[in-house]
């Protein structure tokens, strides 16, 4: 989108920043600001308790609080033996779109950010309009459309049903973009021509690392993205074989509505633990790419 | 030389641009294409002109998903910039304890998906297992049902914000982080107080991020599917086919088998969708460098 600001390498306030004397710190103010940190973590406190309890133990204790018997890892047991152990499976699948969708994306995007930064080529200006357009198209808005003709090609309930939208991330090639005309000096790249090294090879060699911090961030984004990826999965997949976490949590819940179909709300409530507990790991470690990454202005929800 | 880096250039971009084409504009083409025809039951698939897009503005199904999310747009999106926006002054003036905590806790939400988001969230409201149930019982009351059809989308919202106030607040703090201090100090110094610091610089200074937060909270809320659509295991009654334009576009595909109609939906609601957020973009951020 053409109002986000560029990111630098490393977006910092300036120096200045650091001289500014502490200010006084306001207890009212920090009880007041609890409130909203107390409505951020309350349902994840009661997703980390409820999974310890039994089906039974759920229906019949306080939500905030540990019933009498510590179930959670039989629970954790019970979600890896449940259906002939499918969550192992669907864990799998997911690691599986993450590492080839997004990883693939990743590369894509800093493949293609780096072209269009350093290499001055016929038909640039069309190639950087259609992706800042690209960005503007909500993904959900997409789903249905590419299910029709992955249907027509008779591509839908495969892997690559689920794979191949993944690979392209409009607003992770703007990011790598912005990032490579900053971190790739075009000076390295001259004295590496003159040396006579090939272009693919110089930007593995050489710029690939430059690029590191950019690609990590993209990478972020693409997995949380990828990881959290419903609407298509859901649409493509019909063989649970090949659901992700997402979609086989959703069919857990689903067969509570359905005639005859088992209630496992304590299978669902552990596996949504075990589905958000590496996302968020991987955001508490790599706080510094996220938080640069959003400071690029926006990030797709 | 010249042509050589061309080449080159086509080279490193070339890859991504095939799958763009392919997972964007094909989709999009063949959708419109798809939504020039309609299969009948006698007769098999006839081109048919534009008769889906009358059919579509004539359709009080597809009038009400669509009034349901711009309700939402109007309700819902003012409330969650309006917290995430004070959560990031609260953070960016300095004057909390612990405000890294704040920072990360509230942006945590965001990491999970919206479907334990909204599967957590449907739990709780429950009146079985969940707190509103624990509530009812503590108190003898009986509070009124969160998955009731008068009240699901209220709680769609609350389920909403509080995936992404946080991820709106750090687009907000970022906007507050690249404000040169000295700003601050010179105010301090002329004896501006904090509101008037607020009002005067840091307001006029997010105006940028406050657009592109609201953009993509455009976005959102016209493409809802994800909450609704698992909220509906839980409360088969609130949720109706046609909920919202995806899920009424997903239950045409499906459940109706009428793709072409499906198709039409899908694309009136995307370009519907950014339309109204350029428009809105163009507005804001008139006389804006």
């Amino acid at each position: 989108m053409s109002v986000a600001t560029p990111i630098r390498p490393a977006a910092r306030r300036p120096a200045a920043a650091g001289s500014r004397k502490p200010r006084r710190r306001s207890l009212t103010l920090t009880i007041v600001t609890a409130f909203v940190l107390i409505y951020s973590l309350l349902p994840l406190a009661w997703l980390l308790i409820s999974a310890t309890k039994t089906q039974d133990g759920l229906f019949s204790s306080f939500g905030l609080w540990f019933a009498g018997d510590f179930a959670l890892f039989d629970n954790i047991a019970d979600t890896f033996a449940y259906q002939d152990g499918i969550f192992a499976r669907w864990l799998l699948n997911t690691l599986l779109y993450v590492v080839v969708g997004a990883g693939g994306a990743t590369l894509l995007a800093a493949l293609a950010g780096y072209g269009l930064a350093k290499f001055d080529f016929a038909g640039r200006r069309v190639v950087f309009a259609l992706v800042l357009s690209g960005i503007a198209v909500p993904p959900t808005a997409l789903a249905v459309p590419t299910f029709l003709m992955f249907a027509k090609l008779g591509l839908t309930d495969t892997a690559w049903a689920v794979i191949i939208p993944t690979l392209v991330s409009p607003f992770g090639l703007y990011l790598m973009w912005t990032y490579a005309t900053e971190a790739v000096p075009n000076e390295i790249l001259e004295s590496a021509r003159v040396d006579g090294a090939g272009e693919f090879k110089t930007f593995f060699s050489l710029a690939l690392p430059l690029l590191a911090p950019g690609i990590v961030t993209v990478l972020l984004f693409n997995t949380v993205m990828t990881w959290n990826n419903f609407f298509l999965p859901l649409i493509m997949l019909k063989d649970s074989d090949l659901f992700p976490l997402t979609v086989g949590l959703y069919s857990w819940s689903e067969q509570a509505t359905t005639v005859g179909g088992e209630v496992v709300f304590n299978l669902v409530i552990t596996g949504s633990l075990l589905t958000i507990v590496p996302l968020i790991v991987a955001f508490l470690l790599l706080q510094r790419y996220w938080q640069s990454g959003l400071a690029a202005g926006s990030v797709k929800q | 030389m010249l042509t050589r880096r061309s080449w080159i250039g086509w080279q490193f971009t070339g890859p991504f641009l095939a799958v763009f084409a392919l997972v964007f504009l094909a989709p999009i083409g063949y959708s419109a294409y798809l939504s020039l025809f309609r299969t009948r039951l006698v007769g098999g698939t006839a081109f048919v002109g534009l008769e889906n897009y009358t059919k579509a503005l004539s359709d009080p199904q597809f009038w009400d998903a669509l009034s349901r999310v711009v309700i939402f747009l109007a309700v819902q999106v003012p409330i969650m910039l309006f917290l995430a926006l004070l959560i990031a002054l609260a953070i960016d003036s300095g004057r909390l304890y612990g405000a890294a905590f704040f920072r990360i806790s509230v942006f945590l939400p965001y990491a999970v998906p919206a479907v334990v988001a909204a599967l957590m969230w449907g739990f709780m409201y429950g009146t079985r297992i969940g707190l509103v149930g624990n509530l009812n019982e503590a108190f003898g009351v009986t509070l009124p049902d969160p998955l009731s059809p008068d009240l699901i989308l209220t709680s769609i919202g609350n389920i909403v914000t509080w995936e992404f106030v946080g991820y709106n607040m750090i687009i907000l703090y970022s906007g507050l982080r690249v404000v040169d201090t000295a700003l601050y100090e010179a105010a301090a110094i002329d004896g501006a107080g904090q509101f008037r610091i607020i009002r005067a610089i840091k307001l006029p200074a997010l105006r940028g991020p406050l657009v592109v937060a609201t953009i993509f909270s455009i976005v959102g809320s016209f493409q809802l599917f994800n909450e609704p659509q698992i909220l509906d295991t839980l409360a088969p009654n609130s949720i109706t086919t046609y909920f919202t334009p995806n899920v009424y576009a997903y239950q045409l595909s499906f459940a109706g088998q009428q793709i072409n109609y499906s198709a039409t939906i899908a694309l009136v609601m995307g370009v519907l969708t950014m339309v109204v957020a350029y428009l809105f973009q163009r507005r804001s951020l008139k006389g804006v460098a």
